[in-house]
């Protein structure tokens, strides 16, 4: 396996065929290879996220991060724009559903492509990620890292109109890898058991992993929450789940 | 956990960002993850002119505890001058 890979920034067509920035990382051969939509956290479209996607690349898959918020902040600094986004609401469950789906026929549409596209979120990503999966009936996989109000509508002072997911469960359309800390509040350990007994109930394939002594946002390595040795087992978890269902 | 809370408000003001002073209209206070700060989560406040752009942004990020002083100080300031902050802050609303 090669390690080269290409990655740059480049333009893709959203929900309402509206313009946005994605940052794409493929390896440099002729493939074919499987593909990832890296949905980005609510902190933004930043240098981890990247970083996230390069390492889809680095393991033999096309990967692409669309940023979610190049409406209202294009070209701003990621930290400009999330505070920018925070300040009008957030972003819509509905765009964001064909933002992903802009980003996953983007991938499609690579000649290295085997067709295959995966989707990864981690926190409002990881929401998203579960949203998208129910929303889109062509995705192969879905990785949710740490998603909160999946089960539950978020509380009512809060400005963003986050609705509970957990109706949409039988339309899941892939199978569905979920990674978790057991000293995470949102989603709590009896959150997670809900929605994986939820997936159960419509025998929606899925596998969940929570981690002891974890809390939220583990794998991200440039905050206090990084959690070594539990990201490290997830990342195996995403390898052995992507490898089985997104190979040519 | 992102805590997706957010506290948003029209305000009157000003504030200094790398290119020099500007008019602020709008705030958000809200507690969740810092993008600079040490901590997991941070009582951050943003002041925004969005007429400018995403970057005519004042932000800080504080300890929670610092945030609560911070908090109590504003207070008290104000209290010290009432006839002065009774009139200001009449004008202002």
């Amino acid at each position: 396996m090669s390690d080269q890979m290409l990655a740059e920034t480049v333009e893709i067509k959203g929900f309402g065929e509206d313009s946005l920035e994605a940052y794409f990382a493929r390896p440099t051969g002729q493939g074919p290879y499987g593909s990832v939509v890296v949905i980005h956290h609510m902190p933004g479209y930043d240098e981890a996220t990247k970083e996230i996607t390069r390492k889809f690349a680095f393991h033999g898959y096309q990967a692409i991060c669309p940023n979610l918020y190049s409406r209202e902040a294009p070209g701003a600094a990621p930290d400009d724009a999330a505070a920018t986004v925070r300040a009008l609401g957030g972003v819509p469950d509905e765009r964001l559903v064909g933002d992903v789906k802009g980003a996953a026929d983007y991938l499609r549409s690579q000649p290295a492509s085997n067709s295959k596209v995966g989707v990864i979120g981690y926190c409002s990503g990881g929401r998203q990620t579960f949203l998208s999966a129910c929303s889109l009936d062509d995705l192969d996989a879905a990785v949710v890292c740490y998603g909160a109000f999946i089960v539950s509508d978020a509380p009512p002072e809060m400005p963003m109109a986050l609705k509970s997911l957990l109706h949409l469960t039988p339309n899941a359309s892939c199978p569905i890898l979920g990674l978790f800390g057991a000293e995470d509040k949102f989603p709590s350990p009896d959150q997670v058991a809900r929605l994986d007994s939820e997936l159960e109930k419509y025998s929606k394939e899925h596998e969940f992993h929570t981690y002891e002594g974890a809390g939220h946002a583990f794998f991200a390595v440039d905050r206090p929450s990084y959690r070594p040795e539990a990201a490290n087992d997830g990342w195996k978890q995403i390898w052995t789940f992507f490898g089985r269902l997104l190979s040519s | 956990m992102c805590t997706y809370s957010t506290e948003h408000l029209m305000i009157k003001g000003s504030g200094k960002g790398p290119n020099g002073w500007f008019g602020v209209k709008e705030a958000t206070v809200y507690f969740d993850h810092p993008v600079h700060l040490g901590v997991e989560h941070s009582l951050n406040i943003d002041f925004l002119e969005p007429e400018l752009g995403p970057s005519a942004r004042v932000a800080v990020e504080l300890e929670a505890g610092s945030a609560r002083r911070l908090a109590e100080a504003i207070i008290r300031a104000l209290d010290q001058m009432p006839e002065l902050t009774g009139e200001l802050v009449r004008a202002d609303r």
